[in-house]
C-alpha cells in the first residue's frame, strides 16, 4: 500500500447483501454511515447470488466488500462468494462480515480471508476504523 | 494488482473487465494517470455511441436505464452505464444507489455498469466521468449510457457529453414549472414520460407538447463554441424532438424509445452531424480538465505554505485596503509565474 497516494484517497465500498436474506436495515444503516465518512457506497440491495456480487466487485473496484447477512446461511455463502473472489483472482478487496454470525462460525470464515465481524449493536465508528485501517491497497 | 498503466491497458484491450474496472479507478483519483491512460487509449475511442439520461430524484432514471439495457442486448449490442450520483458536500462521500435497480444486467458480459459520485462538479457530470466513458469506449462497447441527476443546468453538461439526450420526467412531480424553464426544454432529443400507469401522465405529454411547438426555433445564449455570450443565436434544428411513454417497472413503452433513439442515431449519422457531436463533446472535456487543473493551480496560489504573500494579503483584505478582486489579480500573477 502506497503511503503519498492514500491520504486523500476515497474509499469505495461495496455493501452487499447475499441470498434470500431480508433483513437490509443494518446494511442501509452501515451504508449510510461510510458516505457519512466521506466514502462512496454501493449498496447491491437484497438478494443478490454470490456471482452478482463478484460481478459487481469486479466491475464497481472497491477497497472493501461488506457482506451483510442475518439469516443464518453465512456458511453456505460466504465460501462460495470467497471462493469465486479467487477464481477471478481478486486479491486486494478487504471482505467484512456482518449480521448474525454465531462465534464458533468465526473462525472458519476467518480462515477463508473474511475480517472484521461486527454485529447488531455495533459500533459505526469501530467499523469505519476498521476498514481505514486495514485497506489492502 | 500491480499498477502499471501499459500492462492495465494491455488487458483491458484483450478483454479483462478487471483491468478496466482500475483503470477508470486510476482515472478517476488524479488527474496525471487520467492523462496518461488517455495517452495510451485515445487511438481506441470515437466508436462508441453515447446516450445521457438525465431527469430528476424519483423519475425512474435507474429502473428506465435497466430496460433500455435489456433491450438493447437483446438486440445483439453490447452496453457500458455509468451511473452519476451526487456526492454530499459535507462528508464528500456517496451512496450510489443506480446499480441497485439493474440486478437483472449484473452478470451478463455484455453489460458494464460502474457507479461514480460526482465528487462536487458542477453540472453533474464530472471530469472523471468522461474518462470512464472513454474507457468504455475503447474497451469495445457499443453503446455507453451516462445516467446523471439532472435538475436543470446539468442538462445542458449532459448535451454535450451524449449524442442522444432523454429527459426523464414523471407525472405528479411540479414538472408544469419544470417544462416552462428555458434551457431544459430546447435541448433533449427525446422526452420521456415515465410512469405512464398514473394520473396526469396524458397531461404531462400535453404540456411538453404545447411547449416544443412553442420552441420551433432553438435559441441558446451561448455562440456555436459553447462559450457564453449575450448574442442571440437562433438556430434551427432538423430534428423534432420527441415524447416517448413508459413504464420502467413493466418494461411497457420501452421497445418504442429504443426505436425512436435508433431512429435519432441515423439522423445524425445521414446529416453528418456525429462527427460535430464528437468534437463538442472534446472541446467540453478540454475546458473541464483545463478548469481541474486552474483549480489546483488556485488553492496552490491560496496556500500560505507555498505562497508567502498569503497572510499579508488576507490582513489588508480584513483591513478593507485590498479588495477580494485585487487579492485575485495579485494570485493570478503568482499563477503565472509559477507556470512560467
Amino acid at each position: 500500500m502506497s503511503e503519498e497516494s492514500q491520504s486523500n484517497r476515497i474509499i469505495r465500498a461495496v455493501v452487499a447483501k447475499p441470498g434470500l436474506d431480508g433483513h437490509d436495515r443494518g446494511a442501509k444503516v452501515l451504508a449510510r454511515a461510510l458516505r457519512d465518512a466521506g466514502m462512496e457506497v454501493i449498496y447491491t440491495g437484497l438478494q443478490q447470488m454470490p456471482a452478482q456480487i463478484v460481478e459487481t466487485v469486479i466491475q464497481e473496484d472497491p477497497d472493501v466488500l461488506c457482506l451483510s447477512i442475518l439469516s443464518g446461511a453465512h456458511n453456505a455463502l460466504f465460501p462460495e462468494i470467497v471462493r469465486q473472489l479467487q477464481e477471478k483472482n481478486i486479491d486486494d478487496v478487504l471482505v467484512m462480515a456482518g449480521g448474525v454470525i454465531p462465534d464458533e462460525d468465526i473462525q472458519a470464515l476467518q480462515e477463508l480471508g473474511i475480517e472484521g465481524f461486527y454485529g447488531p449493536g455495533s459500533d459505526l465508528a469501530d467499523i469505519i476504523d476498521y476498514i481505514r485501517s486495514h485497506l489492502k491497497r | 494488482m500491480n499498477v502499471n498503466v501499459d500492462e492495465l491497458v494491455d488487458r483491458m484491450l484483450a478483454g479483462d473487465r478487471r483491468a478496466l474496472a482500475r483503470l477508470m479507478t486510476l482515472a478517476e483519483h488524479d488527474i496525471a494517470t487520467a492523462k496518461e491512460i488517455s495517452q495510451r487509449t485515445f487511438t481506441n475511442t470515437g466508436k462508441a455511441y453515447v446516450i445521457g439520461v438525465t431527469g430528476a430524484p424519483g423519475s425512474g432514471k435507474s429502473s428506465l436505464v435497466n430496460q433500455m439495457v435489456k433491450i438493447i442486448v437483446d438486440r445483439g449490442s453490447t452496453v457500458g452505464v455509468v451511473a452519476v450520483d451526487p456526492s454530499s458536500p459535507f462528508s464528500g462521500g456517496a451512496l450510489l444507489g443506480d446499480r441497485i435497480r439493474m440486478k437483472e444486467n449484473f452478470t451478463s458480459e455484455a453489460v458494464f455498469i460502474r457507479s461514480m459520485a460526482n465528487r462536487g462538479q458542477l453540472g453533474g457530470v464530472a471530469r472523471a466521468t468522461k474518462d470512464v466513458i472513454s474507457l468504455l469506449d475503447a474497451a469495445g462497447f457499443e453503446y455507453i449510457i451516462i445516467e446523471t441527476v439532472g435538475v436543470g443546468q446539468a442538462e445542458i453538461d449532459i448535451h454535450d457529453v451524449a449524442s442522444t439526450t432523454l429527459l426523464l420526467v414523471a407525472p405528479g412531480m411540479g414538472d408544469d414549472i419544470q417544462a416552462a424553464k428555458a434551457g431544459i426544454m430546447e435541448i433533449c432529443d427525446v422526452y420521456v414520460v415515465n410512469k405512464m400507469d398514473h394520473d396526469g401522465a396524458d397531461q404531462l405529454v400535453e404540456q411538453i407538447e404545447s411547449s416544443l411547438d412553442l420552441a420551433t426555433t432553438i435559441e441558446l445564449d451561448h455562440d456555436a463554441s459553447h462559450v457564453f455570450t449575450t448574442k442571440q443565436v437562433v438556430r434551427k434544428t432538423g430534428w423534432h424532438p420527441r415524447i416517448c411513454k413508459t413504464n420502467a417497472l413493466t418494461g411497457e413503452g420501452v421497445e418504442e424509445l429504443i426505436d425512436v433513439i435508433q431512429q435519432h442515431k441515423d439522423y445524425l449519422e445521414y446529416e453528418g452531424k456525429l462527427r460535430e457531436k464528437l468534437a463538442a463533446r472534446y472541446r467540453r472535456d478540454i475546458l473541464e480538465i483545463l478548469q481541474e487543473q486552474f483549480k489546483v493551480h488556485v488553492e496552490t496560489a491560496l496556500d500560505p505554505a507555498k505562497n508567502d504573500a498569503i497572510p499579508g494579503l488576507f490582513e489588508a483584505l480584513d483591513a478593507r485596503e485590498k479588495t477580494p478582486y485585487d487579492i485575485a489579480e495579485e494570485l493570478a500573477k503568482f499563477i503565472a509565474r509559477m507556470l512560467s
